[in-house]
């Protein structure tokens, strides 16, 4: 039920007759800028292009070389979730409002069920109207644990409790969702570093993993959102949501390239089996459909 | 970035000072910077070079000013075809006499229609309106419980049934003419403009329950989709205005030009904050200082 989008994507491109001369570049340089692929790595590319292929015909050739280009700034094939090496691994959610943390988070306890891992889901958001609920609805169509506190209004004690609770039923993982907030919000990036410290007393090297959620509809904004929230607590990776739509997610490029963080995980929709593991090659490809 | 709009544009200028003429060859550097600028705003591409053109064509052949700097004197024209483009706005939400008014909010999933739904409900009960909340997203978990909750805050009633979005809406009408309510806000679940099944459900609303004003709401932080979404859901349901949200973070919001060039439909509301009572106009100054990058700009504006 997709209708095509208004602008297309790379492909076509190298479908033109001709050399790759100025205009050819040009056109390279939009539909990279159109997929929020941004300055500078939008310019790297084209820069390589144009030394590797100025006034040469179109061909082939040139098609491999961009795509090559685009899949050398993106990290190997996810590997998904590192676990602890004994003890329940904790993984913590963080991002801004609305990015789909909590969604997410109902796909990855299905795939973590599905290898075989007891999960437990700790409700650390206890700011938005009815995001506890959200996630209680989640984890009951899952059959999974969920730890709350409906009245508690400090989301690190719940975050306690849960870990709490793990390592004393063994349980395989904790997921920690957490309160949408924006980077530029200190107290509540302050929060977020609470929820980490107290996890990481209960539970030795803990959070385990700290994927920050990000919204492929985003633009430029998504690359000061990494920044911050790895100054805040140390990402180890990505899951780059909502890539169903036509938003191609180009903004991870720049993210790789400032700070080496990596994509894990990819949200293709809003059912609990739309979360994949992030493949370059594909992701790469879909940028030329 | 706005001083490095200045200094691109300074340097190739600097010997115009007080004589001559702006060229398209003395103001290219410039107009260079303004383009980066312009992009890393998240503005959309394809706007972003009509809009460097119609600069171009209007600073070329001017007199340089005596009393500025010539850069500034771009500045200046920048910024105001920026203001020109995304107004004139008007805040205020147009009434029916003899019936209740409805205002439909749509938009991508997580944009912040729910949130939007009670900030308007607490603009308008101020206002001296008696609104209802009408919970028609069905498919979130616990969409309508986050409505309630809200509507619970701000004192507002929520109407809300298990039946399907276009029912629900339709039987809220009923329900606020029983009740004496003269404000239908009708919260939608949050979809892909390409997801034909929904857009197509949206229109069915808007065939039944006619709504008098459709509201796009648009997540501040969004990139180049901005021009394909808003234009997607304006070709398929009109809409009255945009409410671009989340403004209270860094986001540039370049949105705002993109959606107002690709749609024409102007942009109403702001949103500041995740608290209910975070809701202001549309101000297209402040925006284009905001898309250009922060300094002076209003001072400088002044001066022009
Ligand atoms: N199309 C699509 N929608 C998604 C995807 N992931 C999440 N969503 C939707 O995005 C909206 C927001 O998702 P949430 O999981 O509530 O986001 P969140 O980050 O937890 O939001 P807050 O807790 O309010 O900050 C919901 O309507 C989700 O169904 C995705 O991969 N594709
Ligand atoms: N900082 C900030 N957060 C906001 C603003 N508006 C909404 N939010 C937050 O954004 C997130 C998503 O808001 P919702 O109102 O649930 O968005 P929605 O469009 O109804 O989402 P779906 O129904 O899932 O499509 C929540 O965490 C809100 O608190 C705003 O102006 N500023
Ligand atoms: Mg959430
Ligand atoms: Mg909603």
């Amino acid at each position: 039920t997709k209708t095509r989008d208004m602008f297309a994507g790379v492909l076509d491109l190298f479908r033109l007759r001709g050399k790759v001369d100025r205009k050819f570049l040009e056109e390279l340089e939009r539909r990279l800028y159109l997929a929020d692929v941004g300055g500078t790595a939008t310019t790297a590319i084209v820069d390589r292009v144009r030394q590797a292929f100025q006034d040469k015909e179109i061909d082939g050739n040139v098609e491999t070389f961009v795509r090559q280009q685009l899949r050398e700034l993106l990290t190997d094939p996810s590997e998904g979730i590192r676990y602890a090496e004994s003890g329940p691994t904790v993984v913590m959610i963080a991002g801004v409002n609305g990015a789909g943390k909590t969604t997410s988070i109902a796909k990855l306890v299905n795939r973590l069920q599905k290898d075989g891992k007891k999960v437990l889901i700790a409700a650390c958001d206890t700011f938005r109207a009815a995001a506890v609920e959200q996630l209680t609805v989640w984890a009951e169509r899952l059959g999974a644990e969920i730890v709350k506190n409906p009245t508690a209004s400090d989301a690190a004690s719940v975050a306690h409790d849960a870990c709490e609770k793990a390592r004393a039923k063994e349980f395989d993982v904790v997921i920690v969702d957490t309160a949408g907030r924006l980077h530029t919000q200190v107290n509540l990036m302050r929060e977020l570093e609470k929820i980490h410290r107290v996890v990481g007393k209960v539970i030795p090297n803990a959070p385990h993993e700290i994927l920050l959620v990000l919204d492929a509809t985003t633009g430029q904004n998504a690359i000061t959102q990494a920044e911050m929230f790895c100054k805040s607590v140390k990402c180890t990776g990505i899951i780059l949501t909502k890539l169903d739509g036509t938003a191609k997610g180009g903004a991870i490029f720049a993210i790789k390239q400032k700070l080496g963080l990596p994509v894990k995980y990819i949200g293709v929709g809003e059912k609990i089996d739309d979360l994949e593991l992030f493949d370059p090659e594909s992701f790469v490809q879909a940028l030329f459909e | 970035m706005f001083d490095s709009i200045q200094r691109g544009l300074s340097d190739a200028l600097k010997k115009l000072r007080g004589r001559g003429r702006l060229t398209a060859d003395n103001i290219r550097e410039g107009l260079r910077e303004v383009r980066r600028a312009l992009l890393e705003a998240d503005v959309n591409f394809t706007v972003v070079t009509k809009f460097i053109q119609r600069v171009e064509e209007r600073s070329v052949g001017q007199d340089v000013l005596a009393r500025v700097d010539p850069s500034e004197q771009i500045v200046k024209i920048v910024f105001d075809e920026l203001v020109a483009l995304m107004g004139p706005v008007d805040p205020k939400i147009s009434f029916a006499k003899d019936r209740p008014t409805i205002l439909m909010m749509c938009g991508l999933q997580g944009a912040g229609k729910t949130t939007t739904t009670g900030k308007l409900g607490l603009t308008l009960q101020s206002q001296g309106r008696r609104p209802l909340l009408v919970a028609a997203d069905l498919q979130r978990p616990a969409a309508v419980d986050q409505l309630k909750i809200i509507g619970q805050q701000l004192g507002l009633p929520v109407y809300s049934e298990m039946t399907d979005p276009v029912q629900v809406c339709r039987n809220a009408v009923t329900f606020a003419k029983q009740n004496n309510l003269d404000t239908i806000i009708l919260d939608t679940a949050g979809r892909l403009q390409i997801d034909a099944a929904l857009m197509e459900e949206l229109q069915q609303i808007d065939r039944l329950v006619k709504p008098d004003q459709l509201f796009l709401v648009v997540d501040a932080m969004i990139g180049q989709e901005a021009a394909n979404v808003a234009k997607t859901f304006n070709d398929t349901l009109s809409l009255n205005a945009v409410i671009l949200t989340k403004l209270d973070g860094d986001a540039r919001g370049g949105a705002a030009l993109s959606i107002k060039e690709v749609t024409g439909v102007p942009i109403k509301f702001v949103g500041m904050g995740e608290k209910l009572d975070k809701l202001e106009p549309f101000e297209p100054e402040g925006m284009a200082s905001r898309i250009l990058g922060q300094g002076d700009l209003m001072g400088l504006v002044r001066k022009v």
